[in-house]
């Protein structure tokens, strides 16, 4: 008797030391040792520079961030292993991934630290997981919900966002329309006046950062007049907010005044740095960057040669159409020759509006910068995720660039949410 | 000697003169006896490019969580719920195959039944796909029973 006694007493020790060791660190159980990835596109880059392929096959890999002590969180806008969210660790130095482990029940796409905490996005609400010195969450299982019951109507549904150094969080909510047309896509159809969707999206939100369960009542609307913003930071340079907005498809669905290239080319996909109260005019007008203009939206009167948007801000870059502005990243780092300091990155995930002419982008740009304004020319930066002149022609690329981080040590890395994908870019 | 005017020489320069006529004519005669499933392609392809590829693609696989391929069971199986969809459009999330996708597939009420039969015989049959024509009587038999 009293020897069973003991041995009930001794598993009972080894069942609540196993439980304490699982509060303190839960994650470590579901912890996945990766094999090295396997490099299928050679990526070109500006000399001195290395891309290291860091991790691959995470699926829709989209917003990433990287803690100072080398913790990579990267939001997937699907599922891994039933989770939303992927942390990696290299954890022998050899610039690989080699440590992952899987946490975090809802897709999305943003991601985010600030303050010891890491924020991350579901298409209706953001959360947030505190954080451990070392950068480990410490609670994986219960995040407490910041922002909650956002719209999210298919169309521009995720939610990216960034934050101030005064503890408020901003917001992304994309238009659930292209153009704000009576019948959406459908050619010749009418803009709606006043266009209904700025209502409660196609702008920009700031909440506070630390208050739990804030809906819209409890949010600002900071910036209207913004289709969709996937690609955003804030400037510490100037102490404000820059992003880059996805423009209007399908200009051609007025044929009488624009053609397939011109439909192709335009309207600009443009980088906007926001004050409180700006509107950047969508859907009544867009940027035309051939011209220099702010034209008047065909759905709204416009016919290609009539300006519009007198109120509306003026864009600080304006690239090509189309390409699809998934990321933008001021670079703060010292790894990097001086002329990349405080300049920004850009993801363009690679266009699909051009059709029928030849899809363009599916590559990172990088704009010099010099007192918080643009001092050059934009230029291609990194090049060759899609596997080809073909593959990019065609659209049928085989890595699409979507998010952007800075690690601690100043390199870059790179998310592709095609195949789940991430590099790290050195320089040397 | 072989430049002799025989018979068989004459025949030669018969054939030679007449032969270039004779296959032109054949070729007009083919033209004009190009099958209904034919012209219904050809058609259906110029319809295609005008209404469809601008979001579907020129291959047809469309584009991954905004517009969907046209290769998968909902586009090869019932015609009718097909024509429904090109006459009154989708809403985003209407799945197809399975599938929810972002942007919406407009109505297209511009249409013409001759040229939703075209396009849609043309896309069951490209892409890598095989199935029946869409004829311009089931056109108007759905068209008729749609509100």
């Amino acid at each position: 008797m009293k020897q069973s006694n003991k041995l009930i007493y001794f598993l009972l020790l080894v069942v609540t030391a196993c439980h304490a060791s699982d509060s303190v660190n839960p994650l470590l159980s579901d912890t996945i040792h990766l094999t090295s990835p396997k490099p299928d596109v050679s990526l070109t880059l500006p000399g001195g520079f290395t891309a290291t392929l860091f991790a691959d096959g995470l699926g829709k890999a989209r917003h990433i961030v990287v803690t100072p002590n080398g913790y990579v969180y990267v939001k997937i806008d699907g599922t891994r292993n039933g989770k939303g969210i992927v942390r990696l660790k290299d954890t022998n130095g050899d610039g690989v991934a080699d440590q992952e482990i899987d946490f975090g029940n809802f897709k999305g796409i943003g991601i985010g630290i600030k303050n010891g905490y890491l924020y991350a996005s579901s298409d209706v609400d953001v959360y947030r997981f505190k954080l451990n010195e070392d950068g480990s969450v410490i609670n994986p299982d219960q995040p407490e919900r910041i922002i909650t019951g956002l719209i999210a109507r298919f169309m521009h549904q995720g939610k990216s966002f960034a934050f101030d150094n005064d503890g408020n969080i901003y917001v992304n909510v994309g238009a659930f329309s292209n153009s704000c047309q009576v019948a959406d896509r459908q050619a010749g159809s009418p803009g709606m006046n006043p266009c209904p969707v700025l209502d409660s999206a196609a702008s920009i939100y700031i909440f506070r950062a630390d208050k739990q369960n804030q809906t819209y009542a409890d949010g600002i609307k900071y910036v209207t007049g913004l289709r969709n913003v996937v690609g955003i930071d804030w400037n510490n340079t100037t102490n404000t907010l820059f992003v880059m907005q996805h423009g209007r498809d399908q200009l051609n669905m007025f044929p009488q005044y624009y053609d397939d290239k011109q439909s192709a080319e335009l309207p600009a996909e443009c980088m906007y740095e926001l004050h409180k109260g700006d509107d950047a005019g969508w859907p009544y007008m867009y940027y035309d960057q051939v011209q220099g203009k702010k034209m008047l939206a065909p759905e709204y009167g416009g016919d290609g040669k009539k300006t519009g948007g007198e109120h509306a801000i003026d864009p600080v870059v304006a690239f090509p159409g189309h390409l699809a502005p998934n990321a933008l990243l001021f670079y703060t780092g010292n790894q990097f020759p001086e002329k990349y300091k405080n300049g920004a990155f850009i993801t363009f995930h690679g266009s699909w509006n051009r059709a029928p002419e030849p899809q363009a982008g599916f590559y990172v740009v990088f704009v010099p910068f010099s007192n918080g304004k643009p001092s050059g020319k934009w230029e291609i930066f990194a090049d060759g995720f899609s596997g080809g002149p073909d593959k990019t022609a065609s659209g049928r690329a085989i890595h699409r660039p979507c998010g952007l981080a800075q690690g601690p040590d100043g390199s870059l890395y790179i998310t592709d949410d095609n195949k789940g994908s991430i590099w790290r870019i050195t320089y040397k | 000697m072989i430049f002799q005017r025989t018979p068989v020489f004459t025949f030669l320069i018969f054939c030679l003169v007449f032969t270039p006529a004779f296959l032109k004519a054949q070729g007009n005669h083919c033209a004009v006896k190009k099958s209904p499933f034919r012209i219904s392609m050809d058609s259906g392809k110029v319809v295609y490019a005008k209404q469809c590829l601008a979001c579907h693609q020129a291959d047809g696989l469309g584009v991954p969580n905004m517009n969907p391929p046209l290769n998968g069971k909902d586009v090869l199986g019932d015609k009718s719920k097909l024509i429904e969809i090109v006459i009154k459009g989708l809403i985003a999330h209407q799945e197809i195959d399975g599938q929810a996708y972002q942007n919406v597939m407009p109505a297209h009420p511009e249409m013409k039944d001759s040229q939703i039969a075209d396009v849609l015989t043309y896309i069951r049959n490209s892409f890598g796909n095989k199935a029946s024509s869409v004829k311009l009587s089931e056109v108007k038999s759905t068209r008729s029973k749609l509100k």
